[in-house]
């Protein structure tokens, strides 16, 4: 048991340093890396300009940067944003609890919501209502995040549900698609024929069947979630770190960005690891 | 007697104290919190190294100078300097300072904190656009204390518009243990949540009263919103969770106006400028076929008259925006050439003109006469739905004069290292926003040498005669003090850039504003801050 | 099939028959084209002349729908299939092989799901001249669409496809001499098919306004094309909701859309054996 958790985490470990390399790496080869709004600005002479494009590619090495950063990294020193021109610490800190608090209730929202839609349809079986949550599922795919939000402030509601909304159609597709397979299954089919309550069928027969597909589904919400979090929080002002994302990219932020990378990487990660385990634990038991 | 005496004075003293505090709170309680939004982060609360909008207006409502430009009259006016003198030869300033003023925290101000400030200004590694503004030369400057209320200013050569320019700088204390916190102006920052909210707090100590001797500001607070949607202002606007919207959009501007147009202020023309150039850079990547379109006079005025203005402004502003005619806007009346003319939407004339140069129609395409056929891109940033809808117009406009042209929307890092590093582009559709009113605001865009000449920056000497011949113009209106023999100058540079077309300009946006019902005493105007320039002067109903 | 059901289907095929027919006859419904700038008439709501109103500079919203129908429609889809095909690929085969590949596999996918692609496709527009053809922007957008989408599917995949494995029924199929890509194609990939499926449908729409979105990069279609993406983009600025609703007719369009799809996807699966 010690010798696997040691392996998770010594995976883990190598996966969020490759995702911070990776990610500074991106952002530096993309265009408009050394470039600063600044330098439009007609009032600044040759030499403030001079400066302030040195201020840029000092960081232009992008191992030079990494090694920098990963030794600061280990006295517990993330860096300095460059255009916010605080402490990256400092800015997660403040910034953090909003957004998990707005994952967190968005998940909630979207899982409850689908689940409880996705196993209507599978008991009810009828072309229309299947056809009616279809439908209705389409209409919050189809919605862009912007307008969601948008309505959102127009009508007071909570960010965190516009984030529901963007998961549930996510989770009630595979939930659907997964559960109405289960159902179809000859073991259940015949378990109904012989009239079993249908919660015991439920539990018995199709939950050990889709758990580790939805645990997996659970993995990726979380991720998808996240990642909803940028456009949600950028249009309801909201100051999360979804915010801080999408500013930082604009301006081309890298330690910024590479410590949100980091920090999404570990939330994805432990997401899915957390849904592996459980999903070993249950088919332990099934065995 | 003694003791009585004494209980006289405390008891005067705590009537005045009572009195003080009773009007304090009618005050209060009758004028209440403006609330408006800040369009992005504020980058520094330090007045010194402000250029973001966001920190220009808090600096705007905090900061205290010497001298300000009245918005409405664009006038200077006497601000903590009761009167200034520029010397003839526009190196030397000489301030008299109002006394009796001290900053936020009780600090007395006096020649010190000015002095202080300029020091803090021009220090050479400070490289902010204010402080940039006045380093006309190499050297240092000198400051001399004459008394507490007296200084003169000394820079090693001299500043254009010199006076004007201290509009920009807010003073910060010398000896205030609270540094660049405690300020002159009539609010102060009391709390800052990043991403989220910007409280200021009317400043105690704020000098001015208004005309029945009632302390200004009349405000109590003021809660800036950050908040880079305009849709979402517009909605909070319209649940009157904030009071007004500077510059707004053209069509929320319209909708408003149809359900409360008492709410709307178009105040005009504004010396905002949209425009157009093309990338005359000789080591751009570009084939030379290209380079030698754009590089030609002709080129670009025959393009710059198949542009249908009239249709830009009507169609993409609404109306609220007017055709453009030159560097300057007709509503910088001083510094506005009035001979110019606005150019006129003539397509055959440009067709025309192109044909004389050696270009021919073939099936509806514009070719050159080495038989490249008329193709080229127009970027612009994206986001910005008007310049999108202009350059698709433009689009339409020179495809009736055979010239294809590829609208491509870039994000602002992208584009500004085509524009200013790797000169891989063809033509940048971009605005002007916040432009001041001086022609010295504007010397690094037209100085061949500099890095901000944007359609071909860093010339080592002038490519061109009439590149020159701006140079030249440009540093002969600075050295004049004489505004009317400046203007002389400046009039031939707007007729040499409206003749060779390095930009094309299209058009200057009309400011407008949306101010809730229940703020009282404002006045839109063309100058930013729009709609809270006099903001010591509002008050919340 | 259920009478119902039945009805359902048909409605879907019309539907779809419909739409296809109308944007491949679209020079011919709508003559005046989608660039055209009626700039007299520009945001005016429906009319005899524009029976859906026209967008912000004047083009006919009726003409930008059929002609953006003929982008979106073909292109999304097969950018669906193939973020489809790759998640089949990768989360099949390394949940089908197990151990150290799934291990592998499945950090691969954890990684691919955090980093932040935006910067790919801003270098990627960088890599591609200015002067680009709308449709081969458009092309290539969705190329990056289909190519980056794969991951989530991918991540239910492996958790299928390694729980599948220890199955009765795999085991039993391993015992009667049933090896390698046969038993793969025969008894693993079918049982993929309800995560393939949802993936397929999730994609179209999510392909079709991250398309509008790429905009902001320069990528994706460039103007004066339509595109149902930059159509949807329209609803944005509509703070008023309710009083302009023609503006809504993509946003149903796409959804009838989207949800025939899926009627048509999960009747055939119900059908299939």
């Amino acid at each position: 048991m010690l010798k696997t958790i040691t392996r998770h985490g010594l995976e883990v470990v190598a996966v969020l340093l490759l995702g911070g390399f990776l990610s500074a790496t991106l952002v530096r080869l993309a265009p408009g890396f050394a470039t600063d709004e600044g330098l439009l600005d007609p009032h600044l002479n040759t030499a403030s300009l001079q400066a302030l494009r040195q201020a840029r590619t000092a960081q232009s090495n992008i191992f030079r940067f990494y090694f920098h950063a990963l030794s600061r990294a280990l006295h517990g020193d993330l860096g300095t944003s460059i255009s916010l021109g605080q402490p990256v610490t400092t800015l997660l800190r403040e910034r953090l609890p909003l957004t998990l608090r707005l994952v967190g209730i968005g998940l909630l929202l979207s899982w409850s919501l689908a689940m409880a839609l996705a196993l209507s349809a599978a008991w009810l079986r009828t072309s229309a209502y299947d056809a009616l949550t279809t439908a209705m599922s389409g209409l919050f795919l189809c919605l862009p995040a912007a307008v969601l939000a948008l309505l959102s402030v127009l009508w007071n509601a909570p960010a965190a549900l516009v984030v529901g909304l963007i998961v549930f159609p996510q989770v009630f597709r595979y939930a659907r698609n997964l559960l109405t397979k289960a159902y179809s299954q000859l073991h259940v089919v015949s378990a109904r024929a012989k009239g079993l309550s249908e919660w015991r069928i439920l539990f018995w027969h199709v939950v050990p069947v889709v758990a580790p597909q939805l645990l997996a589904v659970g993995g990726i919400s979380v991720s998808i979630a996240v990642g909803s979090a940028i456009p949600v929080e950028a249009l309801c002002g909201l100051a999360g770190v979804g915010q801080l994302a999408w500013q930082a990219a604009l301006a081309r932020d890298l330690p910024l960005l590479t410590n949100i990378t980091i920090l999404v990487t570990l939330v994805t990660l432990l997401a899915n690891s957390g849904a592996d385990i459980i999903g070993q634990l249950l088919r332990g038991q099934e065995a | 007697m003694t003791s009585r005496h004494l209980f006289f004075k405390v008891s005067r003293r705590l009537a005045a104290g009572v009195f003080v505090c009773l009007s304090l709170s009618i005050l209060a309680a009758g004028q209440g919190e403006l609330r408006f939004c800040l369009r992005s982060e504020p980058k520094t609360f330090d007045p010194l190294k402000v250029e973001d909008d966001a920190s220009v207006a808090i600096r705007y409502l905090t900061g205290g100078g010497l001298v300000r430009l009245n918005r409405q009259t664009q006038v200077l006016e006497p601000e903590l300097a009761e009167s200034w003198k520029v010397s003839k030869d526009g190196r030397q300033i000489t301030f008299k300072l109002r006394s009796g003023v001290s900053f936020s925290d009780g600090t007395p101000f006096s020649a010190d904190d000015v002095a202080y400030t300029v020091q803090q200004l021009m220090d050479p590694a400070l490289h902010s656009p204010v402080g940039d503004s006045f380093r006309s030369g190499p050297g240092n400057v000198d400051t001399k204390i004459l008394s507490p209320t007296q200084i003169s200013i000394t820079f090693p050569a001299p500043v254009a518009g010199l006076d004007r320019q201290f509009d920009q700088v807010a003073m910060l204390s010398a000896h205030s243990p609270k540094k660049e916190n405690a300020v002159l102006g009539p609010f102060l920052l009391a709390d800052y949540k990043p991403g989220a909210t910007v409280l200021l707090k009317r400043n105690p100590n704020y000098w001015k009263s208004d005309a029945q001797g009632h302390k200004l500001p009349y405000l109590a607070s003021i809660r800036l919103d950050i908040q880079a949607n305009r849709d979402v202002e517009l909605l909070r606007f319209k649940r009157g969770e904030i009071d007004l919207i500077n510059a707004i959009d053209s069509e929320y501007f319209d909708k408003l106006q149809q359900t409360s147009p008492q709410l709307v202020h178009d105040a005009g023309a504004s010396l905002d400028s949209e425009q157009m150039w093309f990338n005359e850079v000789a080591k751009s990547p570009l084939p030379d076929y290209k380079k030698a379109w754009f590089r030609s006079a002709a080129f670009r005025r025959a393009v710059s008259e198949a542009i249908n203005r009239d249709d830009l402004s009507r169609v993409v502003f609404r109306g609220h925006a007017q055709a453009a005619i030159g560097p300057i806007s007709p509503a910088n009346k001083f510094w506005f050439n009035a001979k110019l003319k606005p150019q006129s939407y003539a397509p055959e004339a440009a067709l025309k003109a192109l044909q004389a140069e050696g270009f021919r129609l073939e099936n509806g395409a514009l070719k050159d006469a080495t038989g490249h056929e008329v193709v080229f891109s127009i970027i612009t940033n994206s986001g910005n739905k008007y310049r999108e809808r202009m350059a698709t117009m433009i689009q339409e406009d020179l495809q009736k004069i055979g010239v294809h042209v590829n609208v491509v929307t870039l994000d602002f890092p992208s584009l500004i290292e085509r524009m200013t590093q790797t000169f891989d582009y063809e033509a940048i559709l971009l605005g002007l926003t916040n432009v001041g009113l001086d022609p010295n605001d504007q010397m690094n865009v037209w100085l061949s040498s500099s890095d901000n000449h944007q359609w071909n920056p860093s010339e080592k000497s002038p490519e061109t005669a009439w590149e020159a011949e701006i140079d030249k113009l440009m540093r002969a209106q600075a050295s004049f003090a004489d505004a009317k023999k400046r203007k002389e100058s400046f009039d031939r540079v707007q007729e040499i850039v409206v003749e060779q077309a390095p930009f094309i300009y299209l058009v200057n946006r009309n400011a407008l504003s949306a101010v809730a019902a229940k703020v009282q005493g404002v006045a839109p105007v063309i100058l930013s801050p729009q709609t809270y320039w006099n903001v010591e002067l509002l008050s919340v109903k | 099939m259920s009478p119902m059901a039945n009805l359902f289907r048909k409605l879907a095929y019309g539907l779809l028959a419909v739409i296809l027919v109308a944007s491949l006859a679209a020079n011919w419904l709508a003559p005046g084209g989608y660039a055209k700038q009626y700039r007299e008439a520009a945001g005016a709501p429906p009319s005899h002349a524009h029976w859906l109103g026209t967008d912000d500079i004047g083009r006919d919203r009726f003409a930008r729908i059929l002609f953006g129908t003929r982008i979106s429609l073909l292109l999304a889809p097969a950018a669906a299939l193939l973020s489809v095909f790759l998640a089949a690929l990768v989360g099949g085969l390394a949940g089908y092989l197990g151990g150290m590949w799934l291990r592998a596999a499945m950090a691969l996918i954890n990684l691919f799901l955090s980093l932040p692609w935006l910067f790919l496709l801003i270098t990627v527009r960088a890599l591609l001249p200015l002067n680009v053809p709308p449709l081969v922007s458009v092309m290539v957008t969705f190329l990056m669409l289909g190519m980056l989408g794969w991951t989530s599917a991918a991540r239910v995949l492996c958790n299928t496809a390694a729980s599948l494995r220890e199955s009765d029924f795999v085991r039993q199929a391993q015992a009667s001499g049933i090896r390698g890509a046969r038993l793969f194609w025969i008894h693993v990939l079918p049982n993929l098919k309800p995560v393939l499926l949802a993936q397929f449908w999730i994609s179209i729409p999510a392909f079709i306004l991250s398309e509008a979105n790429l905009g902001i990069l320069g990528l994706g279609v460039a103007e004066p094309m339509p595109s149902w993406g930059s159509l949807l983009k329209e609803l944005e600025g509509l703070v008023s909701v309710g009083e302009e609703p023609w503006k809504f007719v993509p946003l149903v369009l796409l959804i009838a859309v989207v949800t025939s799809f899926q009627f048509l996807l999960s009747q055939q699966e119900e059908v299939a054996p």
